[in-house]
């Protein structure tokens, strides 16, 4: 070591940039956060880059909406009704899987996986009525490889419908892994994740039903 | 059975990447072969194959890069020998061969050997920095690594069965659309680069979490290390882009696979849509693979000039603006597209404000050298190589960004000099600094240093020597990504960036050579007290290679440059001889679940791209199967008892004192 270092100890090199003050008030730091808060931070980070996915494919609707190459347009083709149904299953099942959150907190078995299977029940019915709209469209000739514009509905509706499907994948497991193992702590942690998913996937939907029927149908 | 694979995807005809293949196959074989006579697979396959501990799987990132770094290199040598000789004449390779050159070189450089060059040393160092003893989710980090490693697996196989795509590296529409290119190519380009995506992001949720949530006692937002500040921005834009990258591939590949109208010339599709979305992922991209260089740096230069790093809060300030800016900037790639003046003013604008943020990180780090006592060993010269080749890069950026010169510049070799000026000029200098510098943390034996500026010489020369012939060929009309020329001006330049390849060549030997002469003397090159460089942050704290838990006792960080404060302290206070108070630690068990995810990830990609159906179906069940099997286990952790905890900490507290000892007695 040499007398320049030592040197610079003496010029109060500890605090080269005078946040004294700062550092000893508001940004004390305890140390590492508790791993539950870990997990579903990062997890609401994960959620958030798939926002960002699907704002890509909300992007590619927005620009090829108009672009129908001769064939139909999303007034011809789209059916509310069964849009608004679709819609309402999805937010019951929202709703129930808040119930099975609560479920899980007053460690409840046999509540959670009631909650848990209306949740999955719900998510299967939804998936039903979509599966239904995609065939009725492809019959009539309005599959995706018709015009840009139903290549940009069918991927994003459809990026959505894979996500409540893997959603529903991981509600049996989830299911599954409770009956097997228990309130266990790093269960209660994916319980957690999972229920921000399905609510994230709601929060998605909204999207899609406003930018992409209502605003759809009106082209 | 086997969708579209059948022999003649194997390009017998074609005698170079038969032959290439052939090696690299020889290659592994004979190290797969020494390693099983030595008995080493059940130590390969406990401590890495299987580690979930940072370090490690930063190790394995880099490694990674270096070994793609020689592929994507030996593309640059076939690419500068073709354009020497390609004067009036078809040279050594067809179009067709050298268009997959060039487009495997672009990829590999920025996919395989950028970002995991990178990501790889983030893993190494920051939780080191940030005094904490693994990342936030470990297992999830070996799932990362090993998905960004089926991605380069993929791109290799391409070499032999199939084609790569010809297309360059982003893989424009329409030509890349199946009308185009019917082969496979476009194929093992996107799913390739779909499923390392998915590794990249999985790094960035990290990391992030682990800057944001993970940090010791004290370790405030301003006290962490520039590095952690440029790791937490650079995997804020992974985080933002790289889902981009994702959804526009995705089209593409629907596009391709279904019959989609995304990109299309037909069905109203739009080709310069998938312009804007991939450069809205593709210009952060610059941004995720230079701040964390940036960082290093931020590093580098406060360590060998013997001073706190100058401007420290404005060094925070301008790399969070080029993390929100680098948003802002995408269209400038394409200014030719023709979205009229008014919005190329902006985007030409908003691309000249970028360069202040980072001129302000230039002037910091001169004002860090002045008046210091500049030590000039290896990281500091690429340090100081760095400004120097990025400030030009940075100027003919700028140049660029001017619409009407992007006009004339547009699609030449000028751009191409451009962007290898500060891809080169800041993130291989900067990933070269790093691994130099970090080195005796990972492996506790310092690089031969002689061998290290042999290394940089040749390197920096050859960089200067082979690109400022394309900025001049450029200037000279001549455009990008062609296959032969006969235009007389051009030739002599086309020669001279051959003659840079080879010192730059010679460059990378140096570096190979560097390492095997550091490990056969690796006696005399040994760092027992873990801070070889008299540096500054708590990575340096701890033993090297540090155990497993990182710090036997969390630290307690009282201000910037945390550990030149213990250091300090320790010299103005008498020695503490009461021991700390050692617990026991719980870590994080190894699991096998980022391999065999990775594996049912490449047999899944594999046969996507042959249109092999029934195995796709296969590989994704395995991979549900390997996350389920993952989340049913009872034990995730281990623990080291206390005294054990004791007993590793005492060697390295003693080896310290002696070093200290031995620094004061001639005094």
């Amino acid at each position: 070591m040499t007398d320049t270092t030592l040197q610079y100890a003496a010029h109060g090199h500890g605090d080269p940039h005078h946040l004294r003050g700062l550092q000893d008030s508001s940004l004390g730091h305890e140390g590492p956060a508790p791993k539950r808060i870990v997990t579903a931070y990062g997890f609401w980070i994960f959620l958030l880059s798939d926002i960002v996915m699907f704002s890509c494919f909300f992007a590619a609707y927005g620009v090829l909406l108009r672009q129908t190459a001769g064939g139909p347009s999303g007034s011809e083709l789209f059916d509310l009704k069964s849009v608004a149904a679709e819609t309402a299953f999805l937010l019951i099942s929202s709703f129930t899987c808040g119930l099975a959150s609560i479920a899980a907190d007053v460690r409840s078995a046999r509540w959670y996986q009631v909650a848990m299977a209306v949740t999955g029940v719900l998510g299967l019915c939804f998936l039903a009525l979509e599966a239904r709209e995609f065939a009725d469209l492809v019959s009539r000739g309005a599959g995706p490889t018709r015009s840009a514009f139903l290549s940009a509905f069918f991927t994003l509706v459809g990026c959505h419908g894979l996500h409540v499907s893997a959603g529903i994948l991981w509600l049996l497991t989830m299911m599954a892994q409770v009956a097997a193992k228990g309130f266990r702590e790093d269960v209660c942690r994916r319980l957690l994740c999972f229920a921000l998913f399905w609510h994230a996937l709601d929060i998605i939907w909204v999207g899609i039903f406003s930018m992409v029927y209502l605003l759809g149908s009106a082209v | 059975m086997l969708g579209k694979l059948d022999w003649s995807a194997i390009p017998i005809h074609e005698p170079i990447p038969l032959v290439a293949a052939g090696a690299v196959l020889v290659i592994v074989l004979a190290v797969l072969i020494w390693a099983g006579a030595k008995g080493y697979f059940p130590y390969i396959w406990h401590e890495w194959i299987t580690s979930v501990d940072h370090k490690r799987i930063g190790v394995m990132y880099v490694l990674l890069a270096m070994v793609m770094l020689l592929r994507g290199g030996i593309d640059a040598i076939m690419m500068r020998t073709q354009l020497a000789i390609a004067y009036h004449s078809p040279g050594i390779f067809p179009p067709e061969h050298y268009d997959q050159i060039f487009s495997a070189h672009g990829t590999i450089m920025i996919f395989f050997v950028g970002m995991p060059f990178v990501i790889g040393l983030m893993n190494l160092v920051v939780p080191l920095q940030l005094g904490v003893r693994d990342v936030a989710f470990p297992t999830l980090n070996s799932v990362g690594f090993w998905l960004t490693a089926t991605g380069a697996l993929l791109i290799n196989i391409s070499l032999v069965i199939g084609e790569f795509a010809r297309t360059g590296w982003l893989a424009f529409p329409p030509l890349s659309e199946l009308s185009y290119s019917p082969g496979v190519g476009v194929d093992y380009y996107a799913w390739s680069l779909e499923i390392s995506g998915v590794g990249t992001l999985v790094a960035g949720i990290n990391l992030v979490t682990t800057v944001l949530k993970l940090r010791t006692r004290g370790m405030t937002y301003l006290r962490m290390p520039m590095f952690c500040w440029t790791t937490l921005a650079s995997n804020l834009l992974i985080i933002a882009a790289f889902p981009i990258l994702t959804a526009t591939l995705a089209m593409l590949l629907l596009d391709r696979y279904l019959g989609f109208h995304f990109f299309t010339n037909e069905g109203g599709g739009n080709s310069m849509m998938f312009m804007n979305l991939i450069w809205a992922w593709g210009h952060p991209e610059v941004y995720i693979l230079a701040l964390p260089a940036f960082g290093i740096f931020s590093e580098v230069v406060p360590t060998f000039s013997g001073k706190p790093l100058f401007g420290y809060r404005s060094m925070v300030l301008a790399t969070m603006a080029i993390c929100v800016i680098s948003f802002m900037v995408w269209l400038h790639h394409f200014f030719t597209m023709g979205a009229g003046p008014d919005v190329n003013a902006v985007f030409g604008i908003a691309s000249m404000i970028i360069a202040v943020p980072t001129g302000v990180k230039i002037y910091n780090w001169l004002f860090t050298m002045y008046g210091g006592r500049v030590r000039f060993e290896t990281p500091m010269m690429w340090a100081v190589g760095f400004m120097v080749t990025f400030i030009i890069g940075g100027l003919t950026g700028v140049l660029v960004a001017v619409p009407p010169a992007d006009f004339l510049l547009h699609n030449s070799l000028f751009l191409v000099a451009h962007f290898h000026n500060v891809i080169i000029g800041a993130v291989l200098f900067g990933a070269f600094a790093g691994y130099t510098y970090w080195f005796p943390k990972a492996f506790g034996f310092r690089l031969h240093d002689g061998w290290g500026k042999a290394s940089f010489w040749f390197t920096f020369v050859g960089f200067y020597v082979t690109f400022i012939p394309l900025y001049a060929a450029g200037m000279l009309g001549m455009t990008r990504r062609m296959q032969h020329y006969d235009v007389a001006e051009w030739r002599p330049w086309m020669i001279a960036a051959g003659v840079g390849t080879i010192l730059m060549t010679i460059g990378v030997i140096c570096q190979i050579l560097q390492l095997a002469v550091s490990i056969r003397q690796r006696e005399e090159l040994r760092d027992t007290t873990g801070d070889p460089w008299d540096a500054r942050s708590l990575e340096w704290a701890t033993a090297s290679p540090p155990p497993v838990f990182n710090f036997a006792v969390m630290p307690n960080v009282a201000g910037e440059d945390a550990y030149w404060l213990i250091k300090e302290k320790a010299k103005r206070d008498t020695l503490e001889t009461r021991e700390p108070d050692y617990r026991d630690i719980e870590m994080p068990r190894n699991s096998p679940t980022g391999f065999v995810c990775a594996f049912f990830a490449s047999v899944t990609g594999f046969s996507l791209i042959w249109h092999i159906w029934w195995l796709v179906g296969l590989g994704l069940a395995g991979a549900f199967a390997t996350f389920v099997v993952f989340a049913w286990r009872d034990h995730d952790e281990y623990v080291i008892p206390a005294q054990e905890v004791a007993r590793i900490d005492r060697v390295n507290i003693a080896e310290r004192r002696a070093a200290m000892n031995m620094a004061e007695t001639p005094a």
